[in-house]
């Protein structure tokens, strides 16, 4: 499928114009890439990455353990390179496990001894506290409230990636709670750019779409460096299939929104990469955290952030001259 | 092993332990559990005369608390926890952190069951909630390969429940999203999947439509049975293909599946289906008791034919599969 060009109608909008001020200390990550690339292509992401100005990087194999273009010795090769050029680097895990091979890589990934760890289940929640790590809890983690939140914080849990579903009232409302308790948050992420990761199967769905099961899958995801597209009898826009995970159509789009993320409390807008274009996507939210106004991508959504359906798109903020 | 029935009234409870329930499940009437539809579930007192009756013919009562309350709803939560326990629930089964502590320090002696939602696969993440919280047993969420559920069952550090009868959750429970995404409501937040409220049904010249907030989620010709529109039961464009893409109408059935279960030191088998009728849940159970009494006491065969043909006959779409027990299904 087509990748998602975000600035091909405010070209303007993104170079930076003198006289503004940056509004916030919102920093930016880069998700861990959700589909199956080649080697090649893997290290070509990272490499241009690298020449970054200092971004939070997370990396590794979060979605299917069959995809094994690296092993752990080059993901944790890619890590140091980024890391020698000044980024923060932290390695993710393995969102859904199920054989016990998978929870040994998930453990060893806990234990490189190097690199903080992003953790997807409660499997490496649980390797971590054992070993007094400190860690991001991802999306995954369904941490809905203060106390939930406060509970792993006090276990070694500094940054939060908020679950995908939850909005900006439910975070003012953390917030206010947290308060109220006395409680110090986390650092708090949230999913700024990307399709949206809806759920996760037992059945990988890229396998299935061209009629085999998972364990015959010949990596038909490899050749679908975006996932395949999934839309409604009617030629709606609806989800699209990433192996086990199942993800939206639309990309999820905050850049327009930077002054109510900040006004949050939000530390970390998080960017999920794409097969082009991911250059294109930073500079634009790094023109929206330096106070310019952004018009959000044709196509994506926002509900979710506005507490509403998260395929929704809510009113566009007319601030283009 | 153990029988854990559905209940989501009290007729339901009823036919539940009068046909052989050793437990039945159920949750109040509002949103602190995952089947919070309109016109289910219990009130405190039909909670109370349905525990007295099961008590009379020793079947447990378990408590789903099972959604994730964000801060708002806390109070709510804690407040279904301090009920339960005054009522003399046998044990609760819950999801989420802060509700399976509050739990843990306010009533210790009440059995704290992982509920599905928690979405624990592996013996870590059990030995988190083990340790953190005391939990004594989990219900595994359907993604688990027979042989999966064998090794955990190995080496669990606590006891196993798993799906044997009913509509399939396809998708790891507690971790899908398919259903705010399309209409602002969650099995998380809500307690609700797909909610009838916005489901809508249409004919025209092309067949019956069937929306979800507007979203046409799969079109019938006349002879073609209509299922409900789940998300993830519609029919589908993938790169233009018309598909199932996620997976058909179908139900679990793991009745042939009973003597591995058994074999390997599941603790119970849980029948889903608080949304079905008393005439279902009644059915159902009874077939299953006979079938673990059945396979307790030797007698040939384990499994009776017409067990199959009349589960068949309850199912959604008629159809049923072992689901993801069976790897060709994943």
């Amino acid at each position: 499928m087509m990748p998602v060009n975000p600035a091909a109608e405010d070209e303007d909008s993104a170079r930076p114009a003198t006289g503004t001020t940056r509004t916030s200390n919102m920093r930016l990550s880069i998700g861990p890439i959700q589909y199956f690339w080649p080697r090649e292509r893997v290290e070509k992401f990272y490499e241009g990455l690298a020449k970054h100005s200092p971004l939070v990087i997370y990396l590794g194999e979060t979605v299917c353990s069959k995809r094994r273009e690296l092993d752990r010795d080059a993901w944790i090769a890619l890590a140091r390179m980024l890391a020698d050029h000044g980024h923060e680097v932290i390695v993710s895990t393995l969102s859904l496990i199920e054989a016990g091979s998978e929870l040994g890589a998930c453990r060893r990934t806990v234990e490189n001894g190097e690199f903080t760890i992003e953790a997807n289940d409660m499997s490496a929640v649980q390797f971590l506290l054992e070993r007094k790590l400190p860690f991001v809890a991802g999306p995954g983690i369904n941490l809905y409230n203060h106390l939930a939140i406060d509970y792993l914080r006090r276990n070694g849990m500094f940054r939060l990636s908020l679950p995908v579903e939850l909005g900006r009232k439910h975070l003012e409302a953390v917030r206010e709670h947290a308060r109220e308790a006395g409680m110090q948050l986390p650092e708090i992420e949230i999913h700024a750019w990307g399709r949206l990761p809806l759920a996760w199967s037992a059945r990988c769905f890229t396998a299935r779409a061209v009629g085999r099961g998972k364990d015959q899958c010949r990596f038909e995801c490899i050749h679908h460096p975006e996932g395949q597209h999934v839309s409604t009898r009617e030629g709606e826009d609806f989800l699209n299939l990433n192996g086990v995970q199942v993800q939206s159509a639309a990309v999820q789009d905050l850049s327009a929104r930077a002054d109510e993320l900040a006004a949050a409390g939000v530390d970390i807008l998080r960017l999920y990469p794409q097969a082009e274009g991911l250059d294109t996507v930073i500079q634009r939210f790094e023109s929206a955290l330096a106070g310019h106004p952004i018009q959000a991508a044709e196509g994506s959504v926002d509900g979710y952030w506005l507490g509403a359906v998260g395929m929704e798109a809510g009113l566009r903020p007319s601030t283009l001259p | 092993m153990k029988l854990v029935c559905p209940a989501g009234s009290l007729p339901a409870l009823f036919e539940a332990v009068d046909n052989g329930a050793d437990a039945v499940y159920l949750g109040f009437r509002d949103t602190t559990n995952a089947r919070a539809f309109p016109g289910l579930n219990f009130s405190p007192r039909d909670l109370a005369r349905g525990l007295k009756h099961a008590r009379a013919a020793g079947c447990e009562i378990f408590l789903a608390l099972n959604t994730y309350p964000t801060c708002r709803k806390l109070g709510q939560a804690f407040d279904a926890v301090d009920r339960a326990s005054d009522l003399g629930a046998d044990a609760l089964i819950v999801a989420e952190i802060s509700v399976l502590e509050y739990a843990a320090n306010n009533y210790p002696d009440l059995r704290r069951h992982l509920s599905v939602q928690g979405s624990a696969t592996t013996p870590a993440a059990l030995d988190f909630y083990k340790q953190q919280f005391g939990i004594s047993r989990a219900v595994l969420p359907r993604v688990l390969a027979l042989q999966q559920v064998e090794h955990l069952a190995a080496t669990a550090p606590v006891e196993l429940e798993v799906f044997a009868f009913g509509s399939l959750c396809i998708m790891v429970e507690g971790r899908c999203q398919l259903s705010s995404y399309a209409t602002g409501k969650s099995p998380n937040c809500d307690g609700v999947c797909s909610p009838p409220e916005y489901v809508s049904w249409s004919e025209s010249a092309e067949g019956r439509s069937v929306r979800l907030n507007g979203l046409l989620i799969d079109r019938f010709e006349a002879d073609e049975r209509a299922g409900y529109p789940t998300v993830c039961k519609g029919r589908y464009r993938v790169d233009g293909r018309l598909m199932h893409a996620l997976e058909e109408p179908v139900s679990l059935n793991t009745l042939d599946l009973l003597p591995r279960l058994t074999a390997c030191g599941v603790t119970a088998v849980k029948i889903e289906g608080r949304q079905r009728s008393p005439a279902y849940v009644g059915a159902v159970t009874r077939i299953w008791r006979q079938a673990i009494d059945r396979l307790a006491s030797g007698r040939q065969p384990a499994v009776d034919p017409q067990w199959h043909k009349t589960l068949s006959g309850l199912s959604e779409g008629s159809q049923v599969t072992l689901g993801p027990y069976q790897r060709a299904w994943q």
